[in-house]
């Protein structure tokens, strides 16, 4: 049995979204499962005519079928994985009685030697990053406990940028797809990860949504991941800076509770300031205990309901899209050079 | 829970290999996880076992080598050893301390038969 979907055994499952199909192993067993590509595959689709488009691919048993494949948008992915796909709409991860998802886990297994535990989930985060830097897209991921104004910040953050350039967001819950609906309102677009009961989101996951969201060139693109600040330190996704957030109606040791979380991130945002005035929190604690942990953080104190010291976190987004932008336009004008000067050195011969 | 997907992970690469190998059962699975990494070897084990069962390493054994935590302070310059993750460094004190060794998650071998 696939222990990520828990298909298989009891016949073809063949679910309204993601798909499924039976095939014969070498040894002579029959059995059916959502499927996982040894080989990576790239294909379009025609969106105007149907989403649904069929396909071929070889198992690493040398079966070679054909199958119908439904979802949205242009993949190539880097290695063998499993995936479930739907037309439009959220991704839920934990629909499997593990209720957690593995990246790269799949009936078909490659052989493949690699030593590091998460060797593969940094395979498709670097892919993720590939995919950022070739568009100019700059890539961030918001990490907190549950309950630090994540979402009421995405939300002030978007309304206040996105007349500069397209956003786009992807939100990790285990449950729900509230986030992204309140994301939605704002007018960008959102997909919702379920994660059920996994606690963290992972490269593999994001890798999909990015293709379900297809974000334009020189964007922003924003993740906000499940309310944990444990387990998403240690999953990369792809992202261009983890982004911390701790509110002032928390600790001011947290940074000390949980350093690993405050290492992995480049900035730490101080949110709910406007309520300093009525708790005892000392945010000058808070920023040296978050220094001690990780002394190259970058702090910005903000109150994403009032909008102060907003600007200053809005200001550090821009130039990092700039950077990113000017970064894609310099590889595109070195390919020009390298192509002009080919075709000199032809014109020569 | 991260380590469940990290018991997945290492199940994975034993899985891989075992079949490389043509192994018809794996007996030990030797991990090296540092002490200054993101995992508690004890809930690993655990989550291990639990997701093994009914696998080609159902019945494999766990087996933990410690690494030792150490780093270089860019501060006073010397390699010194870290007991803490994000500890100060025991000869200046100062925080601004860069992990080296102690970090690593990794599956070092397997014992199949």
């Amino acid at each position: 049995m696939c222990t990520v979907c828990g298909c298989g055994g009891d016949g073809a499952r063949v679910a309204e979204e993601g798909h499924a199909h039976t095939h014969v192993h070498a040894d002579g067993t029959v059995h059916s499962h959502a499927h996982g590509h040894g080989d990576e595959h790239a294909h379009a689709h025609d969106a105007a005519v149907a989403d649904a488009h069929e396909h071929s691919h070889r198992h690493t048993d040398g079966v070679v079928h054909s199958h119908p494949h439904v979802h949205q948008g242009e993949h190539v992915h880097p290695q063998d994985h499993h995936h479930e796909h739907g037309i439009g709409g959220d991704l839920d991860f934990g629909a499997g009685p593990a209720r957690a998802h593995v990246p790269g886990m799949s009936q078909a297994r490659m052989v493949q030697i690699e030593q590091d535990i998460l060797s593969k989930n940094d395979a498709y985060a670097a892919a993720n990053r590939k995919r950022f830097d070739e568009h100019g897209i700059f890539a961030l991921n918001l990490v907190s406990s549950p309950g630090s104004g994540k979402t009421t910040l995405l939300v002030r953050t978007i309304e206040l940028l996105k007349g500069e350039f397209p956003v786009c967001v992807v939100e990790g819950d285990q449950q729900t797809s509230n986030d992204a609906e309140r994301i939605r309102a704002t007018g960008v677009p959102a997909i919702q990860i379920n994660t059920g009961k996994g606690c963290h989101l992972d490269g593999h996951m994001v890798g999909h949504a990015v293709e379900r969201l297809n974000p334009a060139d020189d964007s922003l693109f924003l993740v906000e991941n499940v309310g944990n600040l444990v387990c998403p330190a240690a999953f990369a996704l792809g992202e261009h800076h983890k982004v911390a957030i701790l509110s002032v109606t928390e600790g001011e040791d947290k940074p000390l509770k949980y350093p690993d979380m405050f290492r992995a991130a480049d900035v730490m945002l101080l949110n709910k300031c406007d309520l300093l005035p009525h708790l005892d929190f000392d945010a000058d604690l808070a920023e040296a205990n978050a220094r001690r942990v990780n002394p190259d953080l970058t702090i910005f104190r903000v109150s994403a309901t009032r909008g102060e010291g907003m600007s200053a976190w809005l200001d550090w987004i821009r130039s990092g899209l700039e950077a990113q932008r000017s970064r894609r336009s310099e590889t595109v004008a070195a390919l020009k050079d390298r192509i002009a000067e080919l075709e000199r050195q032809l014109g020569n011969r | 829970m991260h380590e469940m997907s990290l018991a997945e992970g290492v199940l994975q690469l034993v899985e891989e290999t075992a079949r490389r190998e043509g192994a018809g059962r794996v007996l030990r699975v030797v991990l090296e996880i540092g002490r200054l990494s993101s995992v508690e070897p004890e809930a690993l084990k655990f989550c291990f076992d639990a997701v093994t069962r009914g696998s080609i390493a159902g019945e494999a054994a766990v087996e933990f080598i410690d690494v030792p935590g150490s780093g270089g302070c860019l501060d006073c310059g010397r390699t010194v050893a870290l007991e803490a993750v994000y500890g100060p460094c025991p000869e200046c004190g100062s925080y601004r301390v860069q992990a080296s060794t102690g970090t690593e998650m990794r599956v070092r071998e397997i014992e199949i038969e």
